[in-house]
């Protein structure tokens, strides 16, 4: 029937060389043949289809995470939980408040999700915080799983996986509690975390760096991996820009909504008696990397990373644990060999009799 | 232990204005980005009878010489060959397959010319399928070979279509984008080719052949999209020599009595093909090939194997359960088979030593046959030893009695007596 041909030698086409401008008209370069315009029509179909991004907060109340969210969008997109009476002020339970925005930036269009997690680690007793916390995402991967494996599929399915998970941590300066080496070790595996030193306007530069480096030994101790994981790193570029951000990381973020006047210029920060600080500005705290990490330069990345990585794995997971290994012994001496349990395939596997003995006949 | 409550704020997302420049507007960028170090593929199959130009367009279209030598006419069925190249311009890098149909079109008998064809795509589908339901699988890393488009040739003959076209194009215009062109078409004159394009057109129309239309919905291509489509079936001509026109060099056949320019719009669409095919509507084709053709292949395949999306009354099948089924039953069928083989064996087991058996039962009479006979001469030849024997000792006893009478007549009488003994013993 047909064979496919491994890739055959580079061909390329040769590039124009303008020829005959004696008349003076414009230029046609005959070898152009136009491929490269399919950059152009891939632009066009992702600016018409738009964007999802999926982005969980986690943290203690009181950290600033709904502050941050505001920051890092430039608008209201998470309602900072306001906790009246006293009787509301230790929720019971841990709620997974997640609230979409349709926010648009220079004719691209963005469909934002923030999901917030109030209530965990408020109470005295935190065995187990994360369990809702997992469900939550492995709940998402499910949905996506029971769409794609639907006979009538939508044509795109709606994407509500988690994306990416910001871990804040309190700035103690000393070390990672308990509490959060359990969250991270465990969801690590689920989800990218990205973890941030939340409110780090109380740390001066040293305790910054020294607690930077603690996390970091510590992460590294109990074999955490936060985003930009090591091991997904696609080449030597790859390596050399993430390797950067994870000597960076965690990010120390101070968030704000508020602007204020510095320097002849309304720029967002935190007033005190004893300074004002910018949000912004890198030489104050590491906001502005964590902005252009999330969002301007590994925003793709990330999502690739959920589908391609973690999505799969719940899929395999999954579809492993129906997927019971039937022994089949068949009666001696016809001898048959089955395809490994890896193939999901729909065809049979082909039978192969060994060559019987004939003493046993009779 | 911590409960968790669920909180959706509803199905509509809220529209939030920016307060300033976030920074999510390089997202088409970070997307273009991580294609262009993917790289893409595009798959383009041929399809017409041999001699019509196909492996010629191709090299125009694409700037380079691609394969080998023409194909003889004498193919006994068609056969599908495909070849994938490496191209690249500026940055991008296209890995291009092109298929071609091997043999269409030559055969006297042509009713199967199509299914080879059609299995072919099925084949691609299928691969991608299995692909897709694999436990452990790599689609990011995974070869597309599905046909993106289809370049339907026709021949120039200036009537109409002839019937295997319109046969063939019925057969795969829902399995696959078409792009029907007028091949050759520098041998119909401009007022003819006009008249086949209608004929063509509304042949096609009136046997129910879908063919690809360029999109029409994005405002920056809807225009020109729109005025391809009026312009269809494109009448190309291809050439890779090149001939001087004027003070330049262009793509052209010469004839004595002029020649046809391949990238002159008066004299045919190939620029319309080339702006359509691949600067306008490359992602286009490729995405219509996995959102609509794949889909439907794959809905098909999944229901004939028997699965369902949901029951109305109880809850939805997982895929994986419906597996299990078939798989136990499938491996029903197996232990059934198996057995079935292994009574037969048994059987021709038992017969064979059955046929063994009486074999050697033969032979043991034989043998005792032959034994009884060696013993019947033995005796024979013992009783005639004896009768000898009998006979050897009756000659010894009268020699003896002879003997013994010569003596005693010897003893008797003289000489002459026994001279006398001696002539009556002679």
């Amino acid at each position: 029937m047909s064979e496919a041909v491994a890739p055959d030698a580079m061909v390329s086409p040769a590039v124009g060389v303008p020829y005959g401008e004696k008349a003076g008209g414009p230029v046609l370069d005959f070898s152009y043949v136009g491929i490269d315009a399919i950059l152009e029509q891939m632009r066009r179909k992702a600016m018409k289809q738009g964007f999802e991004l999926n982005i969980m907060v986690v943290g203690q109340s009181g950290l600033g995470k709904s502050t941050l969210m505001n920051t890092l969008f430039k608008s209201k997109v998470s309602r900072k939980s306001v906790l009246a009476t006293a009787q509301e002020k230790i929720p019971k339970t841990i709620e997974i408040k997640s609230i979409s925005h349709d926010i648009e930036e220079k004719g691209v269009r963005m469909k934002l999700t923030v999901i917030d997690t109030p209530g965990f680690g408020d109470q005295i007793n935190n065995e187990n915080c994360w369990q809702p916390i997992m469900k939550f995402i492995n709940d998402q991967y499910e949905a996506y799983l029971q769409e794609e494996i639907n006979i009538n599929r939508k044509k795109r399915i709606p994407d509500s996986r988690v994306h990416c998970c910001i871990y804040f941590i309190p700035p103690t300066g000393h070390c990672l509690r308990p509490l959060d080496v359990e969250f991270m070790r465990r969801l690590s595996k689920v989800v990218n975390i990205v973890p941030v030193i939340a409110k780090a306007d109380t740390l001066t530069l040293e305790e910054r760096d020294f607690f930077k480096k603690k996390i970091r030994e510590e992460l590294r101790a109990n074999g955490i991996d936060v985003y930009p994981q090591k091991e997904f790193d696609e080449d030597a570029e790859d390596r050399m820009i993430n390797e950067k951000i994870r000597e960076m990381i965690p990010f120390a973020v101070v968030g704000s909504d508020q602007e204020y006047q510095v320097n002849g210029r309304r720029l967002l920060g935190r007033k005190t008696k004893w300074g004002t600080i910018e949000v912004e500005n890198i030489a104050h705290c590491e906001f502005a990397y964590l902005r252009d990490l999330l969002i301007r330069t590994h925003m793709q990345n990330i999502k690739d990373i959920t589908s391609s990585i973690h999505y799969e794995m719940y899929r395999v997971r999954r579809l492993n644990e129906n997927n019971t290994v039937v022994a089949h012994t068949p009666p001696a001496p016809l001898q048959l060999t089955s395809t490994g349990c890896n193939s999901f395939a729909m065809t049979l596997p082909p039978l192969q009799p060994s060559t019987p003995s004939i003493s046993q006949v009779g | 232990k911590v409960e968790c409550r669920e909180v959706q704020t509803g199905e509509g997302a809220r529209a939030v204005p920016l307060a300033g420049h976030v920074g999510f507007d390089s997202m088409p960028d970070q997307l273009v980005n991580k294609s262009v170090n993917h790289g893409f593929c595009f798959n383009i199959l041929c399809v017409g009878e041999t001699g019509l130009g196909k492996s010629t367009l191709m090299d125009t279209l694409f700037n380079t010489k691609f394969e080998g030598e023409p194909t003889q006419h004498n193919q006994p069925g068609v056969t599908l060959k495909s070849n994938t190249y490496e191209l690249q311009e500026s940055n991008v890098r296209l890995k291009l397959t092109v298929v071609n149909t091997v043999g269409f079109g030559d055969q006297i008998n042509k009713e199967d010319s199509y299914k080879s064809i059609v299995e072919f795509i099925d084949a691609q589908f299928e691969a991608y399928l299995q692909e897709e339901l694999k436990i452990k699988r790599t689609l990011h890393s995974y070869h597309d070979t599905r046909i993106h488009a289809c370049l339907y040739f026709i021949a120039p003959t200036g009537h109409s279509l002839k019937s295997l076209d319109l046969v063939t194009m019925k057969k795969l215009d829902s399995k696959v984008n078409i792009i029907p062109i007028v091949a050759k078409s520098d041998a119909i004159s401009k007022s003819e080719l006009a008249k086949f394009k209608i004929k063509i057109t509304s042949e096609l129309v009136s046997n129910g052949v879908q063919i690809y239309q360029f999109p029409t919905d994005d405002e920056s291509v809807a225009e020109i999209n729109s005025t391809m489509n009026s312009h269809l079936p494109f009448a190309v001509v291809g050439s890779t020599e090149e001939v001087k026109i004027g003070n330049k060099m262009v793509k052209a056949r010469q004839y004595p009595w002029g020649t046809v320019q391949v990238e002159n719009e008066n004299h045919c669409d190939f620029v319309k093909l080339r702006e359509m095919l691949i600067r306008v509507n490359m992602e286009d084709l490729r995405e219509q090939t996995h959102t609509r053709h794949y889909e439907l292949y794959r809905r098909c395949k999944l229901e004939e194997m028997g699965f369902k999306d949901t029951d109305p009354d109880s809850k939805p099948f997982s895929l994986q359960e419906t597996y299990e089924a078939k798989r136990n039953e499938f491996m029903g069928e197996l232990q059934k088979k198996e057995e079935e083989m292994r009574q037969m064996f048994v059987q021709r087991v038992k017969e064979k030593e059955a046929e063994l058996k009486e074999a050697e039962k033969e032979l043991h009479e034989k043998f005792d046959r032959l034994k009884k006979l060696h013993q019947d001469e033995k005796k024979k030849l013992e009783d005639k030893k004896k009768s000898l024997d009998d006979e050897l000792n009756m000659f010894k006893q009268k020699k003896t009695a002879a003997e013994l009478l010569q003596n005693q007549a010897q003893q008797a009488g003289g000489s002459t007596t026994l001279k006398r003994d001696k002539e009556r013993k002679k």
